[in-house]
Protein backbone atom coordinates (compact mmCIF):
# COMPACT_ATOMS: atom_id res chain seq x y z
CA UNK A 1 0.00 0.00 0.00
CA UNK A 2 2.38 2.16 0.89
CA UNK A 3 3.91 4.22 -2.03
CA UNK A 4 7.43 5.73 -3.36
CA UNK A 5 7.83 8.45 -5.91
CA UNK A 6 8.26 6.37 -8.41
CA UNK A 7 5.13 4.78 -7.90
CA UNK A 8 3.72 8.19 -8.39
CA UNK A 9 5.22 9.23 -11.78
CA UNK A 10 4.25 5.42 -13.01
CA UNK A 11 0.63 6.47 -12.20
CA UNK A 12 1.28 10.09 -13.38
CA UNK A 13 2.23 8.12 -16.85
CA UNK A 14 -1.06 6.15 -16.84
CA UNK A 15 -2.44 9.50 -16.43
CA UNK A 16 -0.68 11.04 -18.93
CA UNK A 17 0.29 13.97 -16.63
CA UNK A 18 4.19 15.22 -16.63
CA UNK A 19 5.61 15.28 -13.28
CA UNK A 20 9.05 16.11 -12.18
CA UNK A 21 10.91 14.73 -9.25
CA UNK A 22 10.16 17.65 -7.01
CA UNK A 23 6.50 17.37 -7.95
CA UNK A 24 6.28 13.64 -7.14
CA UNK A 25 7.50 13.85 -3.97
CA UNK A 26 5.41 16.82 -2.90
CA UNK A 27 2.31 14.89 -4.14
CA UNK A 28 3.42 11.80 -2.34
CA UNK A 29 2.54 12.74 1.00
CA UNK A 30 -0.40 14.28 0.10
CA UNK A 31 -1.71 11.39 -1.38
CA UNK A 32 -0.79 9.07 0.80
CA UNK A 33 -2.81 10.62 3.37
CA UNK A 34 -5.38 10.49 0.74
CA UNK A 35 -5.15 6.70 0.84
CA UNK A 36 -4.38 6.68 3.91
CA UNK A 37 -7.86 7.55 4.59
CA UNK A 38 -9.47 5.11 1.86
CA UNK A 39 -7.92 2.33 3.91
CA UNK A 40 -10.81 2.40 6.12
CA UNK A 41 -12.85 0.70 3.97
CA UNK A 42 -10.96 -2.64 4.44
CA UNK A 43 -12.12 -2.86 7.76
CA UNK A 44 -15.40 -3.90 6.84
CA UNK A 45 -16.80 -7.58 5.70
CA UNK A 46 -18.71 -6.98 2.29
CA UNK A 47 -18.77 -10.85 1.37
CA UNK A 48 -21.83 -11.30 -0.64
CA UNK A 49 -22.74 -7.63 -0.94
CA UNK A 50 -23.94 -6.76 -4.65
CA UNK A 51 -21.83 -3.73 -5.35
CA UNK A 52 -23.49 -0.75 -6.23
CA UNK A 53 -22.76 1.26 -9.43
CA UNK A 54 -26.04 3.35 -9.67
CA UNK A 55 -28.56 4.60 -7.24
CA UNK A 56 -31.66 3.86 -8.86
CA UNK A 57 -32.98 0.29 -10.74
CA UNK A 58 -32.47 1.63 -14.59
CA UNK A 59 -31.05 -0.50 -17.56
CA UNK A 60 -29.95 1.60 -20.73
CA UNK A 61 -32.84 2.76 -22.73
CA UNK A 62 -32.29 2.36 -26.94
CA UNK A 63 -33.40 3.97 -29.68
CA UNK A 64 -33.85 3.46 -32.86
CA UNK A 65 -30.92 3.14 -35.52
CA UNK A 66 -31.59 6.56 -37.37
CA UNK A 67 -29.57 9.44 -37.85
CA UNK A 68 -30.31 12.22 -35.38
CA UNK A 69 -27.00 14.26 -35.40
CA UNK A 70 -26.34 17.70 -37.83
CA UNK A 71 -22.42 17.74 -39.26
CA UNK A 72 -21.28 19.95 -37.12
CA UNK A 73 -17.49 19.56 -38.42
CA UNK A 74 -17.04 23.48 -38.57
CA UNK A 75 -18.07 24.47 -35.65
CA UNK A 76 -16.49 22.17 -33.33
CA UNK A 77 -13.44 22.10 -34.58
CA UNK A 78 -13.33 26.10 -34.88
CA UNK A 79 -12.32 25.39 -31.42
CA UNK A 80 -9.36 22.72 -31.67
CA UNK A 81 -5.68 23.89 -31.06
CA UNK A 82 -4.89 22.96 -34.57
CA UNK A 83 -6.75 21.59 -37.28
CA UNK A 84 -6.21 21.66 -41.25
CA UNK A 85 -8.75 20.77 -43.97
CA UNK A 86 -11.45 19.20 -41.42
CA UNK A 87 -8.74 17.11 -39.77
CA UNK A 88 -7.19 17.30 -36.29
CA UNK A 89 -3.12 17.72 -36.28
CA UNK A 90 -1.69 16.22 -33.64
CA UNK A 91 2.47 15.10 -33.86
CA UNK A 92 3.72 12.52 -36.52
CA UNK A 93 3.11 9.05 -35.22
CA UNK A 94 3.19 6.96 -38.21
CA UNK A 95 7.00 7.10 -40.16
CA UNK B 1 -34.88 45.86 -4.19
CA UNK B 2 -31.90 43.43 -3.95
CA UNK B 3 -33.33 41.34 -1.63
CA UNK B 4 -36.20 40.48 -3.00
CA UNK B 5 -36.86 36.71 -4.09
CA UNK B 6 -37.21 35.59 -7.32
CA UNK B 7 -41.37 35.27 -6.61
CA UNK B 8 -41.64 39.09 -5.23
CA UNK B 9 -39.03 40.56 -8.67
CA UNK B 10 -41.42 38.24 -11.20
CA UNK B 11 -44.54 39.97 -9.38
CA UNK B 12 -42.76 43.52 -10.05
CA UNK B 13 -41.69 42.30 -13.53
CA UNK B 14 -45.37 41.09 -14.58
CA UNK B 15 -47.15 44.07 -12.81
CA UNK B 16 -45.13 46.35 -15.02
CA UNK B 17 -43.37 47.76 -12.36
CA UNK B 18 -40.25 47.18 -13.60
CA UNK B 19 -38.56 45.99 -16.65
CA UNK B 20 -36.32 43.04 -17.25
CA UNK B 21 -33.62 45.39 -18.56
CA UNK B 22 -33.67 48.09 -15.76
CA UNK B 23 -33.62 44.68 -13.02
CA UNK B 24 -30.92 43.03 -15.20
CA UNK B 25 -29.03 46.42 -15.67
CA UNK B 26 -29.47 47.09 -11.77
CA UNK B 27 -27.54 43.19 -11.08
CA UNK B 28 -25.26 44.12 -13.96
CA UNK B 29 -24.33 47.85 -12.10
CA UNK B 30 -23.42 45.67 -8.58
CA UNK B 31 -21.85 43.24 -10.29
CA UNK B 32 -19.73 46.24 -11.90
CA UNK B 33 -18.77 47.36 -8.18
CA UNK B 34 -18.62 44.72 -6.00
CA UNK B 35 -17.03 41.43 -8.26
CA UNK B 36 -13.57 43.03 -8.78
CA UNK B 37 -13.44 41.92 -4.60
CA UNK B 38 -15.78 39.04 -4.04
CA UNK B 39 -15.05 37.19 -7.65
CA UNK B 40 -17.58 35.42 -7.75
CA UNK B 41 -17.95 35.65 -11.54
CA UNK B 42 -15.47 34.77 -14.11
CA UNK B 43 -17.23 35.52 -17.47
CA UNK B 44 -19.70 38.26 -17.83
CA UNK B 45 -21.06 39.33 -21.57
CA UNK B 46 -23.07 42.32 -21.60
CA UNK B 47 -24.39 42.34 -24.33
CA UNK B 48 -25.81 38.60 -24.58
CA UNK B 49 -27.44 39.30 -20.61
CA UNK B 50 -29.13 42.66 -21.93
CA UNK B 51 -30.57 40.77 -25.19
CA UNK B 52 -32.01 38.33 -23.26
CA UNK B 53 -33.66 41.04 -21.25
CA UNK B 54 -34.97 43.05 -23.81
CA UNK B 55 -36.42 39.11 -25.17
CA UNK B 56 -38.05 38.69 -22.14
CA UNK B 57 -39.35 42.66 -21.94
CA UNK B 58 -40.93 40.95 -25.29
CA UNK B 59 -42.52 37.89 -23.88
CA UNK B 60 -44.13 39.99 -21.23
CA UNK B 61 -45.41 42.77 -23.08
CA UNK B 62 -47.08 40.28 -25.12
CA UNK B 63 -48.41 38.24 -22.30
CA UNK B 64 -46.16 35.71 -22.52
CA UNK B 65 -44.06 35.63 -19.38
CA UNK B 66 -44.37 32.42 -16.83
CA UNK B 67 -42.29 32.53 -13.09
CA UNK B 68 -39.11 33.33 -14.30
CA UNK B 69 -39.60 35.24 -17.34
CA UNK B 70 -36.84 38.09 -17.19
CA UNK B 71 -35.24 37.16 -13.89
CA UNK B 72 -31.66 37.31 -13.39
CA UNK B 73 -30.13 33.93 -13.27
CA UNK B 74 -25.97 33.19 -12.25
CA UNK B 75 -25.25 30.05 -14.31
CA UNK B 76 -21.85 27.72 -12.65
CA UNK B 77 -19.18 28.04 -15.15
CA UNK B 78 -19.19 24.35 -15.25
CA UNK B 79 -22.72 24.63 -17.91
CA UNK B 80 -21.96 25.16 -21.41
CA UNK B 81 -23.60 27.51 -22.95
CA UNK B 82 -23.80 28.28 -26.76
CA UNK B 83 -20.86 31.34 -27.43
CA UNK B 84 -20.21 31.80 -23.79
CA UNK B 85 -17.12 31.25 -22.60
CA UNK B 86 -16.98 28.22 -20.46
CA UNK B 87 -14.06 27.75 -18.34
CA UNK B 88 -15.27 25.20 -15.31
CA UNK B 89 -12.71 26.96 -12.93
CA UNK B 90 -9.83 25.38 -15.16
CA UNK B 91 -6.57 26.91 -17.44
CA UNK B 92 -7.63 23.60 -19.45
CA UNK B 93 -10.49 25.81 -20.64
CA UNK B 94 -9.68 29.29 -20.13
CA UNK B 95 -10.17 29.84 -23.98
CA UNK B 96 -12.93 27.42 -24.61
CA UNK B 97 -16.34 29.01 -26.01
CA UNK B 98 -19.57 26.96 -25.53
CA UNK B 99 -20.44 25.14 -28.92
CA UNK B 100 -23.77 24.29 -27.43
CA UNK B 101 -26.34 24.36 -24.46
CA UNK B 102 -26.40 22.28 -21.81
CA UNK B 103 -29.61 21.24 -21.00
CA UNK B 104 -30.09 23.60 -17.92
CA UNK B 105 -29.35 26.63 -20.06
CA UNK B 106 -31.66 25.80 -22.47
CA UNK B 107 -34.30 25.08 -19.90
CA UNK B 108 -33.35 28.48 -18.35
CA UNK B 109 -33.46 30.11 -21.46
CA UNK B 110 -36.67 28.87 -22.81
CA UNK B 111 -38.60 29.99 -20.11
CA UNK B 112 -37.41 33.54 -20.75
CA UNK B 113 -34.63 33.79 -17.97
CA UNK B 114 -31.76 36.04 -18.33
CA UNK B 115 -28.58 34.47 -17.78
CA UNK B 116 -26.18 36.85 -15.92
CA UNK B 117 -22.79 35.28 -16.35
CA UNK B 118 -21.02 32.51 -15.45
CA UNK B 119 -20.17 31.94 -11.87
CA UNK B 120 -16.69 31.24 -10.39
CA UNK B 121 -15.78 27.10 -9.08
CA UNK B 122 -13.44 24.82 -7.82
CA UNK B 123 -11.36 23.86 -11.00
CA UNK B 124 -13.87 21.04 -12.37
CA UNK B 125 -16.03 21.34 -9.35
CA UNK B 126 -13.21 19.43 -6.53
CA UNK B 127 -13.06 20.90 -4.19
CA UNK B 128 -14.82 22.72 -0.59
CA UNK B 129 -13.73 26.49 -0.55
CA UNK B 130 -13.28 27.96 -4.03
CA UNK B 131 -9.45 28.34 -3.61
CA UNK B 132 -8.72 25.54 -6.48
CA UNK B 133 -10.48 27.80 -9.26
CA UNK B 134 -7.27 29.19 -11.42
CA UNK B 135 -9.79 32.12 -11.94
CA UNK B 136 -9.19 33.09 -8.14
CA UNK B 137 -10.18 32.74 -4.56
CA UNK B 138 -13.80 34.17 -4.06
CA UNK B 139 -14.84 36.12 -1.22
CA UNK B 140 -17.73 34.91 1.40
CA UNK B 141 -19.71 38.45 1.73
CA UNK B 142 -20.19 37.86 5.47
CA UNK B 143 -16.45 37.85 6.04
CA UNK B 144 -14.33 38.61 2.96
CA UNK B 145 -11.23 36.83 4.66
CA UNK B 146 -13.33 33.62 4.63
CA UNK B 147 -14.33 31.23 2.11
CA UNK B 148 -17.66 30.67 0.38
CA UNK B 149 -17.46 26.90 0.48
CA UNK B 150 -16.92 25.17 -3.08
CA UNK B 151 -17.46 23.79 -5.17
CA UNK B 152 -20.53 25.97 -5.89
CA UNK B 153 -18.93 28.73 -4.25
CA UNK B 154 -19.33 31.72 -6.64
CA UNK B 155 -22.81 30.91 -7.00
CA UNK B 156 -22.96 30.78 -3.28
CA UNK B 157 -21.36 34.25 -3.01
CA UNK B 158 -23.26 36.14 -6.00
CA UNK B 159 -26.33 35.01 -3.95
CA UNK B 160 -25.45 36.16 -0.44
CA UNK B 161 -23.79 39.75 -2.10
CA UNK B 162 -27.38 39.91 -3.68
CA UNK B 163 -25.37 40.30 -7.25
CA UNK B 164 -28.16 37.81 -8.58
CA UNK B 165 -31.92 37.18 -8.00
CA UNK B 166 -30.65 33.34 -7.59
CA UNK B 167 -27.82 30.82 -9.50
CA UNK B 168 -27.82 27.39 -10.26
CA UNK B 169 -24.96 24.84 -8.63
CA UNK B 170 -23.55 21.10 -9.06
CA UNK B 171 -23.44 18.59 -6.48
CA UNK B 172 -21.45 15.71 -6.59
CA UNK B 173 -20.19 15.45 -2.73
CA UNK B 174 -21.83 18.63 -1.06
CA UNK B 175 -21.05 21.18 -3.58
CA UNK B 176 -24.48 22.90 -3.72
CA UNK B 177 -25.50 22.50 -0.09
CA UNK B 178 -21.73 23.14 1.68
CA UNK B 179 -21.48 26.82 0.35
CA UNK B 180 -25.12 27.62 0.63
CA UNK B 181 -24.52 26.56 4.48
CA UNK B 182 -21.27 28.60 4.53
CA UNK B 183 -22.74 31.81 2.87
CA UNK B 184 -26.38 31.81 4.05
CA UNK B 185 -29.01 30.82 1.48
CA UNK B 186 -31.36 27.66 0.67
CA UNK B 187 -29.51 25.02 -1.71
CA UNK B 188 -31.02 21.71 -3.26
CA UNK B 189 -29.71 19.07 -4.49
CA UNK B 190 -32.75 16.99 -6.20
CA UNK B 191 -32.42 12.97 -6.72
CA UNK B 192 -29.95 11.61 -8.88
CA UNK B 193 -31.54 11.49 -12.58
CA UNK B 194 -33.67 14.70 -11.84
CA UNK B 195 -32.00 17.18 -13.51
CA UNK B 196 -29.97 16.35 -17.08
CA UNK B 197 -26.28 16.40 -16.63
CA UNK B 198 -26.06 16.85 -20.40
CA UNK B 199 -23.68 19.53 -21.34
CA UNK B 200 -22.51 19.86 -17.48
CA UNK B 201 -19.17 19.25 -17.53
CA UNK B 202 -18.47 15.56 -15.74
CA UNK B 203 -16.92 15.17 -12.81
CA UNK B 204 -18.46 11.75 -11.18
CA UNK B 205 -21.06 10.87 -13.55
CA UNK B 206 -22.71 8.78 -10.64
CA UNK B 207 -22.89 11.39 -8.34
CA UNK B 208 -23.22 14.70 -10.10
CA UNK B 209 -26.55 16.57 -10.21
CA UNK B 210 -27.78 20.07 -10.87
CA UNK B 211 -30.06 22.10 -8.41
CA UNK B 212 -31.08 25.19 -7.58
CA UNK B 213 -29.36 28.10 -5.17
CA UNK B 214 -31.93 31.07 -3.92
CA UNK B 215 -32.63 33.00 -0.71
CA UNK B 216 -35.60 30.85 -0.13
CA UNK B 217 -37.98 27.74 -0.38
CA UNK B 218 -40.26 29.07 -2.63
CA UNK B 219 -37.91 30.26 -5.23
CA UNK B 220 -36.18 27.34 -5.40
CA UNK B 221 -39.39 25.13 -6.15
CA UNK B 222 -39.73 27.75 -8.66
CA UNK B 223 -36.57 26.97 -10.47
CA UNK B 224 -36.87 23.23 -9.49
CA UNK B 225 -39.84 23.68 -11.71
CA UNK B 226 -37.69 24.48 -14.60
CA UNK B 227 -35.01 23.03 -13.73
CA UNK B 228 -36.11 19.21 -13.79
CA UNK B 229 -37.57 17.17 -16.26
CA UNK B 230 -36.32 13.99 -18.99
CA UNK B 231 -33.77 14.63 -21.46
CA UNK B 232 -33.01 12.02 -23.83
CA UNK B 233 -29.32 13.18 -24.10
CA UNK B 234 -28.77 11.97 -21.15
CA UNK B 235 -28.63 8.07 -20.62
CA UNK B 236 -29.54 8.50 -16.80
CA UNK B 237 -32.06 10.73 -16.90
CA UNK B 238 -35.21 9.25 -15.54
CA UNK B 239 -38.41 9.33 -17.55
CA UNK B 240 -40.87 10.43 -14.84
CA UNK B 241 -44.03 12.84 -15.43
CA UNK B 242 -43.02 16.37 -14.78
CA UNK B 243 -43.47 17.91 -11.00
CA UNK B 244 -45.15 21.06 -9.88
CA UNK B 245 -42.77 21.74 -6.39
CA UNK B 246 -44.49 24.38 -5.21
CA UNK B 247 -47.63 22.28 -4.89
CA UNK B 248 -46.87 21.42 -1.22
CA UNK B 249 -45.25 24.90 -0.01
CA UNK B 250 -48.14 25.55 2.07
CA UNK B 251 -49.40 22.45 3.67
CA UNK B 252 -49.09 22.19 7.70
CA UNK B 253 -46.35 20.16 9.34
CA UNK B 254 -48.14 18.94 11.76
CA UNK B 255 -47.34 15.66 12.35
CA UNK B 256 -44.34 14.89 10.33
CA UNK B 257 -41.42 12.26 11.46
CA UNK B 258 -38.20 14.17 11.53
CA UNK B 259 -35.33 11.22 11.94
CA UNK B 260 -31.70 12.88 13.95
CA UNK B 261 -28.74 10.70 12.81
CA UNK B 262 -27.12 10.63 15.64
CA UNK B 263 -23.73 10.37 13.78
CA UNK B 264 -24.74 13.69 12.60
CA UNK B 265 -23.99 14.87 16.15
CA UNK B 266 -21.28 12.93 17.56
CA UNK B 267 -17.57 13.99 17.71
CA UNK B 268 -16.55 16.38 14.81
CA UNK B 269 -19.44 18.75 14.53
CA UNK B 270 -18.36 22.57 16.24
CA UNK B 271 -20.11 23.54 18.88
CA UNK B 272 -21.98 26.78 17.75
CA UNK B 273 -23.08 24.77 15.00
CA UNK B 274 -24.69 21.83 16.66
CA UNK B 275 -26.29 24.41 19.19
CA UNK B 276 -27.66 26.95 15.89
CA UNK B 277 -28.62 23.27 14.67
CA UNK B 278 -30.86 22.00 17.20
CA UNK B 279 -32.68 25.92 18.26
CA UNK B 280 -33.77 24.95 14.34
CA UNK B 281 -34.64 21.71 15.55
CA UNK B 282 -36.88 23.11 18.56
CA UNK B 283 -38.69 25.31 16.23
CA UNK B 284 -39.11 22.24 14.06
CA UNK B 285 -41.23 20.65 17.04
CA UNK B 286 -43.30 24.32 18.04
CA UNK B 287 -44.43 23.55 14.13
CA UNK B 288 -45.36 20.40 15.30
CA UNK B 289 -42.77 17.94 14.13
CA UNK B 290 -42.60 14.71 16.09
CA UNK B 291 -38.06 13.98 16.55
CA UNK B 292 -37.08 10.51 15.60
CA UNK B 293 -34.04 9.41 16.89
CA UNK B 294 -32.47 7.63 14.09
CA UNK B 295 -29.01 6.11 12.96
CA UNK B 296 -26.82 6.35 9.67
CA UNK B 297 -24.36 3.86 10.85
CA UNK B 298 -21.68 4.04 8.12
CA UNK B 299 -21.70 7.62 8.00
CA UNK B 300 -17.60 8.05 8.31
CA UNK B 301 -17.33 5.09 5.49
CA UNK B 302 -18.78 7.67 2.86
CA UNK B 303 -15.63 9.83 2.83
CA UNK B 304 -13.29 7.02 1.97
CA UNK B 305 -16.17 5.50 -0.63
CA UNK B 306 -16.21 8.60 -1.93
CA UNK B 307 -12.39 9.08 -2.70
CA UNK B 308 -12.54 6.19 -4.63
CA UNK B 309 -15.19 6.54 -6.44
CA UNK B 310 -15.27 10.25 -7.55
CA UNK B 311 -11.61 10.57 -8.42
CA UNK B 312 -12.19 6.92 -10.31
CA UNK B 313 -14.91 8.00 -12.26
CA UNK B 314 -13.25 11.86 -12.86
CA UNK B 315 -9.77 10.06 -13.88
CA UNK B 316 -12.30 8.65 -17.01
CA UNK B 317 -13.75 11.52 -16.99
CA UNK B 318 -11.28 14.07 -17.45
CA UNK B 319 -9.17 11.91 -20.33
CA UNK B 320 -10.42 13.88 -23.23
CA UNK B 321 -8.78 16.76 -21.71
CA UNK B 322 -5.74 15.44 -24.09
CA UNK B 323 -5.35 18.93 -26.40
CA UNK B 324 -6.29 17.38 -29.23
CA UNK B 325 -9.96 18.35 -30.19
CA UNK B 326 -10.38 21.32 -27.44
CA UNK B 327 -8.62 22.55 -24.45
CA UNK B 328 -5.68 23.10 -23.69
CA UNK B 329 -2.34 22.50 -25.87
CA UNK B 330 1.64 22.97 -24.39
CA UNK B 331 3.24 25.01 -26.88
CA UNK B 332 6.25 23.29 -27.01
CA UNK B 333 6.55 19.31 -27.23
CA UNK B 334 7.96 16.21 -28.94
CA UNK B 335 6.04 13.36 -29.78
CA UNK B 336 2.07 12.86 -29.35
CA UNK B 337 2.99 11.19 -25.98
CA UNK B 338 4.74 14.52 -24.89
CA UNK B 339 2.02 16.56 -25.94
CA UNK B 340 -0.74 14.66 -23.86
CA UNK B 341 1.68 14.68 -21.14
CA UNK B 342 2.46 18.20 -20.87
CA UNK B 343 -0.93 19.53 -21.84
CA UNK B 344 -2.58 17.73 -19.24
CA UNK B 345 0.52 19.00 -16.99
CA UNK B 346 0.20 22.52 -17.60
CA UNK B 347 -3.69 22.62 -17.90
CA UNK B 348 -4.85 21.00 -14.95
CA UNK B 349 -3.74 22.36 -11.40
CA UNK B 350 -2.36 20.60 -8.45
CA UNK B 351 -5.98 19.37 -6.72
CA UNK B 352 -7.33 18.15 -10.05
CA UNK B 353 -4.41 16.72 -10.85
CA UNK B 354 -4.35 14.87 -7.10
CA UNK B 355 -7.60 13.61 -7.83
CA UNK B 356 -6.60 11.72 -11.40
CA UNK B 357 -3.83 10.23 -9.95
CA UNK B 358 -5.86 8.90 -7.19
CA UNK B 359 -8.41 7.77 -9.77
CA UNK B 360 -6.08 6.06 -12.26
CA UNK B 361 -4.10 3.92 -9.21
CA UNK B 362 -7.39 2.73 -7.35
CA UNK B 363 -8.54 1.41 -11.29
CA UNK B 364 -4.76 0.34 -11.99
CA UNK B 365 -4.69 -3.34 -12.97
CA UNK B 366 -4.33 -5.60 -9.79
CA UNK B 367 -5.95 -3.06 -7.30
CA UNK B 368 -9.36 -2.79 -8.97
CA UNK B 369 -11.18 -5.49 -6.03
CA UNK B 370 -9.47 -3.65 -3.41
CA UNK B 371 -10.50 -0.34 -4.02
CA UNK B 372 -13.10 -0.13 -6.70
CA UNK B 373 -15.18 -2.65 -5.86
CA UNK B 374 -15.03 -2.47 -2.23
CA UNK B 375 -16.14 0.98 -2.45
CA UNK B 376 -19.31 0.07 -4.50
CA UNK B 377 -19.96 -2.43 -2.13
CA UNK B 378 -19.70 -0.01 1.11
CA UNK B 379 -22.11 2.36 -1.95
CA UNK B 380 -24.77 -0.07 -1.12
CA UNK B 381 -24.36 -0.45 2.65
CA UNK B 382 -24.58 3.23 3.31
CA UNK B 383 -27.17 3.69 0.60
CA UNK B 384 -29.35 0.63 2.82
CA UNK B 385 -28.79 2.85 5.69
CA UNK B 386 -31.20 5.59 4.50
CA UNK B 387 -33.62 3.26 3.36
CA UNK B 388 -33.64 1.55 7.22
CA UNK B 389 -34.20 4.97 8.44
CA UNK B 390 -36.79 6.35 6.07
CA UNK B 391 -38.76 3.55 7.74
CA UNK B 392 -39.02 5.30 10.92
CA UNK B 393 -38.97 8.78 9.72
CA UNK B 394 -40.74 10.97 6.94
CA UNK B 395 -37.29 13.44 6.63
CA UNK B 396 -33.89 13.52 8.07
CA UNK B 397 -32.38 16.93 9.83
CA UNK B 398 -29.04 17.66 10.77
CA UNK B 399 -25.76 20.08 9.91
CA UNK B 400 -24.68 20.67 6.34
CA UNK B 401 -21.14 21.27 7.21
CA UNK B 402 -18.94 20.74 10.70
CA UNK B 403 -17.99 24.57 10.82
CA UNK B 404 -19.11 27.65 9.90
CA UNK B 405 -16.65 29.25 7.19
CA UNK B 406 -13.47 28.85 7.27
CA UNK B 407 -10.17 31.08 6.51
CA UNK B 408 -8.82 31.43 3.13
CA UNK B 409 -5.61 29.48 2.83
CA UNK B 410 -6.29 27.51 6.45
CA UNK B 411 -7.20 24.17 4.61
CA UNK B 412 -5.99 24.81 1.58
CA UNK B 413 -2.76 22.77 1.91
CA UNK B 414 -4.22 19.47 3.60
CA UNK B 415 -6.89 17.66 1.40
CA UNK B 416 -8.28 15.34 4.10
CA UNK B 417 -9.03 18.07 6.42
CA UNK B 418 -10.60 20.03 3.42
CA UNK B 419 -12.49 16.60 2.58
CA UNK B 420 -13.70 16.45 5.82
CA UNK B 421 -16.02 19.47 5.20
CA UNK B 422 -17.95 17.23 3.34
CA UNK B 423 -18.50 14.24 5.90
CA UNK B 424 -22.38 15.29 6.65
CA UNK B 425 -23.47 15.64 2.47
CA UNK B 426 -21.31 13.13 0.87
CA UNK B 427 -23.36 10.21 2.08
CA UNK B 428 -26.66 11.73 0.10
CA UNK B 429 -25.10 11.50 -3.31
CA UNK B 430 -23.50 8.15 -2.69
CA UNK B 431 -27.32 7.35 -2.00
CA UNK B 432 -28.48 9.56 -5.03
CA UNK B 433 -31.49 10.59 -2.43
CA UNK B 434 -31.69 14.63 -2.41
CA UNK B 435 -30.36 17.04 0.08
CA UNK B 436 -31.00 20.67 0.90
CA UNK B 437 -29.35 22.94 2.73
CA UNK B 438 -31.38 26.27 4.63
CA UNK B 439 -30.27 29.01 6.77
CA UNK B 440 -30.65 28.19 10.50
CA UNK B 441 -29.23 31.14 12.23
CA UNK B 442 -25.74 32.21 13.16
CA UNK B 443 -22.50 31.71 15.01
CA UNK B 444 -20.06 34.11 16.58
CA UNK B 445 -15.99 33.50 15.14
CA UNK B 446 -13.53 33.88 17.73
CA UNK B 447 -12.38 37.33 15.94
CA UNK B 448 -16.57 38.50 16.33
CA UNK B 449 -18.01 37.92 12.91
CA UNK B 450 -21.50 36.65 12.52
CA UNK B 451 -21.39 33.98 10.33
CA UNK B 452 -24.30 31.72 8.40
CA UNK B 453 -25.09 28.06 9.70
CA UNK B 454 -27.06 25.83 7.33
CA UNK B 455 -29.37 23.16 8.11
CA UNK B 456 -29.54 20.33 6.34
CA UNK B 457 -32.43 18.37 5.08
CA UNK B 458 -32.80 15.00 3.43
CA UNK B 459 -35.42 13.52 1.90
CA UNK B 460 -36.34 10.25 0.18
CA UNK B 461 -35.70 9.41 -2.96
CA UNK B 462 -38.27 11.90 -5.43
CA UNK B 463 -39.13 13.58 -2.14
CA UNK B 464 -38.53 17.15 -3.48
CA UNK B 465 -41.48 18.90 -2.91
CA UNK B 466 -42.41 17.49 1.18
CA UNK B 467 -38.45 18.75 1.08
CA UNK B 468 -39.07 22.55 0.12
CA UNK B 469 -42.67 22.46 2.12
CA UNK B 470 -40.43 21.44 5.10
CA UNK B 471 -38.08 24.11 4.38
CA UNK B 472 -40.61 26.90 3.43
CA UNK B 473 -43.14 26.36 6.50
CA UNK B 474 -39.55 27.29 8.59
CA UNK B 475 -39.50 29.97 6.50
CA UNK B 476 -42.47 31.44 7.14
CA UNK B 477 -41.78 31.87 11.21
CA UNK B 478 -37.78 32.95 10.93
CA UNK B 479 -36.40 35.25 8.85
CA UNK B 480 -32.53 33.71 8.79
CA UNK B 481 -33.09 33.86 5.13
CA UNK B 482 -34.06 37.12 4.26
CA UNK B 483 -30.60 38.71 6.44
CA UNK B 484 -27.91 40.31 4.41
CA UNK B 485 -24.35 40.16 4.90
CA UNK B 486 -22.66 43.76 6.21
CA UNK B 487 -20.82 45.90 3.23
CA UNK B 488 -22.76 45.21 0.11
CA UNK B 489 -25.51 47.59 -0.11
Amino acid sequence: MSLNSADIKRIAHLARIEVSDTEAEATLSKLTGILGLIEQMQAVDTTGIVPMSHSQDVTQRLRDDVVTETNQRELFQSIAPAVKDGLYLVPKVIE
Amino acid sequence: MINKSLKQLGAMLQGKEISSVELTQEFLNRIDRLNPEINAFITLDKEKTLSQAKHADSLLAAGKGTALTGLPIGQKDIFVAKGWRTTCGSKMLETFVGPYDADIIERFDGVGAVNLGKTNMDEFAMGSSNETSYFGKVQNPWDRSRVPGGSSGGSAAAVAARLCAAATGTDTGGSIRQPASLCGLSGLKPTYGLASRFGMIAFASSLDQSGPMAKSCEDMALMMNVITGFDKRDSTSLNREKEDYTRDLNKPLAGIKVGLPKEYFAEGLGADVAKVVNEAIAEYKKLGAEIVDISLPNTQLSIPVYYVLAPAEASSNLSRFDGVRYGHRAKEYGDLMDMYCKSRAEGFGAEVKRRILIGTYVLSAGYYDAYYLKAQQIRRLIAQDFENAFKQCDIIMGPTAPSTAFKAGEKADDPVAMYLQDIYTIAVNLAGLPGMSIPAGFAQSADGKRLPVGLQIIGNYFDEARMLNTGHAYQQVTDWHTQMPEGIE
